[in-house]
């Protein structure tokens, strides 16, 4: 009786215990935005993040794969306190995700003081480009400007002289402005930058209103999330649609379209925006991932789902390639500066503060075969574009 | 700067300035006659327009899901105040605002469960969705005429009602000495529950009638609630002229200080100085007016209780 007892706590205790009879793990610390109404950008990425995990057979250099979601509440005071939590009481061995550039602004000392590994699969503050740049930050996505950037060109290149510009007043919604200035040529006649955070302003018909007066020939605009839907709908009901055509960076994309399409927002199809990737981006991974998706969650991935992918297998890469000796960082760092995994982006290289230098294309927003709305490259704005902070890190 | 402009902007601010009215006119009331702060008010304004995008969606008519919305929520009003209002106007200050804040945690993880966290939107019936020329060259768009119709058609009606009917009276005796009325032997409860609804179901109209310019999204009405709160707190509380003059004061000055703010710092700062500078400041503009109304009116423009 007492043997069996003995032999039944044993095996509970088995059970129970983490690391008692089971193979290591690889732990993952996945912040992102999980409530709010930006939620559904969050949802998308650990979609993304649960996809990848499945298309590696939940392995990776032999050891299982734990990934722990995290929520910022779209607040960097919440996302430092999950940030922290991660680090000190769950120990995980990476930190990826992060949407918002405040909130990974906020969290970044967390994770790079306690000797972690920080994957941004989304945000790209120029402070992490340039003087904050560290060995241990990687980038899955893009530096803010670069895309506005690529913006600027074809605005310059399609003759446009005067432009008005409106973005979100937080630490993105500056570096896409500073992004497009640097590189359009001609006149900017106005510019908004309005409220952002949990109680953003999603009224946009004061600023639509002096658009409309400044003469401007263009208007640019960064409104990611839910705003970029709000966006549309009051530029379609402002009757700017016909008189001031709209250029998008990160608002027109696979989280606003159908929605937008549910409301017949038919202004937006044939609106342009820029980017490093696009769901028609010929590549085998990428072809895997799109197909992959669809299939699992009947929908297309955004960008940021793009990215969270990458980013899960851009770990897979660095543990693989220390054989699962997770002791050994500086191998593991080595093998992240290579870039050597298979990109859903292509192939592409890490610059010195470790963001993709990679291509950029102009995009348009069009009804794919089946009717449903998306986008499609049209062509490329730069090759092997890198951002313009990079001189000012010191690794 | 230019005079068609400056016309155009002062209509956005009245447009905004009703919304805020509908909102504030149920918190004012609620807050003057029962002495009940209602952090969940907002709720209301979020849940009218989820209702109205849902039967829109459903119904393929954006006339009906306003007709059948704006009815329902004044019902779930009415559930809300016999459910639970009811049993904290005798709590004290501290104590509703902990259980009405948790009623905002509960109402927005009812409509994230029921509709999802992504938000819902829905288009205008075509003849909505254009422009209207007012004259010359000031153009602006239909819907939001719609809106500040609306909201001046309601903010009248509430106006004849409080002011002209035995209802309205008992509302504003019970607005500046409810026990006074109770010992006259009116039915105060009643009363409550009419107004509370009334609330609702106005917070209800707010809250549609912005869906199709934004959309509903969870969370919406908390933070609209708060600029609510700066409304009722400068008009006075429990004066529906107040809320009303509130609301308008505030509307006209954020849109406003949105649009001229830049122009107008650009005249004494420098163009760098003035542009980083305008969109904090203007965030700021309705708060400073709050504080400058406090420190001469403490009890508001038209207040009512002398505290």
């Amino acid at each position: 009786m007492i043997k069996k007892f003995i032999r039944g706590a044993l095996a509970l205790m088995i059970l129970v215990l983490p690391g008692v009879g089971s193979a290591e793990s690889v732990k993952i610390g996945f912040v992102t935005t999980l409530t709010t109404g930006a939620a559904v950008i969050g949802n998308d990425m650990r979609d993304a993040v649960n996809l990848a995990v499945e298309d590696l057979n939940g392995k990776m250099g032999g050891l299982d794969i734990e990934v722990i979601f995290a929520d910022d509440g779209f607040k960097p005071e919440t996302g430092k306190q999950v940030t922290d939590k991660l680090v000190k009481s769950d120990d995980v061995d990476f930190v990826a995700g992060y949407i918002w550039s405040h909130v990974l602004l906020a969290s970044q000392k967390s994770v790079l003081n306690a000797d972690k590994f920080l994957i941004s699969a989304n945000a790209g503050p120029s402070q992490l480009a340039g003087k904050l740049c560290h060995r241990d930050f990687f980038s899955t996505s893009w530096q803010n400007d670069q895309t506005p950037m690529a913006m600027g060109a074809v605005l310059s290149q399609r003759g446009v002289s005067k432009l008005y510009v409106m973005a979100p007043n937080y630490a993105a919604g500056k570096n896409m402005v500073a992004g497009v200035e640097r590189t359009f040529k001609g006149e900017i006649v106005g510019k908004d930058l309005t409220k952002w955070g949990k109680d953003a302003q999603l009224d946009f018909s004061a600023e639509l209103a002096k658009a409309k007066a400044s003469g401007a020939e263009a208007l640019f605009v960064f409104y990611p999330g839910k705003a970029g839907g709000a966006f549309m709908k009051q530029y379609e009901q402002a009757g700017l649609a016909d008189k001031l055509p709209l250029y998008t960076v990160f608002t027109v994309d696979a989280i606003s379209l159908p929605k937008l399409q549910q409301a017949n927002m038919k202004a937006v199809l044939g609106s342009l925006t820029t980017g490093f990737w696009g769901p028609g981006l010929k590549n085998p991974q990428n072809a895997r991932f799109v197909e992959g998706f669809l299939k699992k969650f009947g929908r297309y991935p955004s960008f940021y789902a793009a990215q969270s992918y990458d980013s899960i297998f851009l770990i897979n890469s660095a543990v693989e390639a220390v054989g699962g000796d997770l002791q050994d960082r500086d191998g593991m760092r080595a093998a992240m500066e290579k870039a050597d995994f298979p990109s859903v982006r292509g192939s592409f290289s890490y610059g010195a503060n470790h963001f993709p230098i990679q291509n950029f294309y102009l995009l348009e927003v069009v009804a794919d075969g089946n009717g449903n709305w998306t986008t499609e490259i049209r062509s490329t704005v730069f090759e092997n574009h890198q951002d313009t902070y990079v001189a000012d890190c010191r690794l | 700067m230019d005079s068609a402009l400056v016309m155009i902007q002062v209509l956005n601010g009245l447009q905004l300035g009703v919304l805020l009215f509908l909102l504030a006119a149920g918190l004012t009331l609620v807050f003057g006659i029962m002495d009940f702060i209602n952090l969940a008010h907002g709720a209301f304004y979020m849940l009218g327009a989820f209702i109205c995008a849902t039967l829109a969606l459903w119904l393929d008519s954006f006339l009906l899901a306003v007709l059948l919305a704006v009815p329902i929520t004044f019902v779930i009003g009415v559930v809300v105040e016999l459910g639970i209002a009811r049993q904290l106007y005798q709590a004290d200050h501290l104590e509703q605002i902990l259980a009405t804040f948790g009623l905002i945690l509960i109402a927005d993880t009812l409509v994230q469960m029921i509709w999802g966290p992504e938000g819902l939107t829905f288009a205008l019936p075509e003849i909505l969705n254009g422009q209207v020329r007012l004259f010359y060259d000031v153009e602006f768009p239909v819907y939001r005429i719609l809106i500040i119709s609306a909201g001046l058609l309601v903010a009248l009606a509430l106006y004849l009602v409080v002011s002209h009917t035995r209802i309205g009276m008992l509302i504003r005796a019970g607005a500046s000495n409810r026990r006074m009325v109770e010992a006259l032997g009116v039915d105060i409860r009643m009363l409550f529950t009419l107004v509370f609804a009334a609330g609702a179901a106005m917070a209800g109209l707010a809250g549609l009638m912005i869906a199709p310019i934004t959309e509903a999204s969870i969370g919406m009405g908390n933070e609209i609630l708060i600029v609510a709160f700066v409304v009722i707190v400068i008009g006075g509380i429990g004066s529906v002229q107040g809320a009303f003059l509130g609301a308008m004061l505030v509307g006209l000055i954020d849109t406003l200080g949105r649009s001229f703010l830049d122009d107008f710092l650009r005249l004494f700062l420098s163009h760098q100085a003035a542009e980083t500078s305008a969109p904090a400041i203007s965030a700021m503009l309705i708060y400073i007016l709050m504080a400058v109304i406090l420190t001469f009116r403490p009890q508001g423009l038209f207040g009512v209780r002398s505290s």
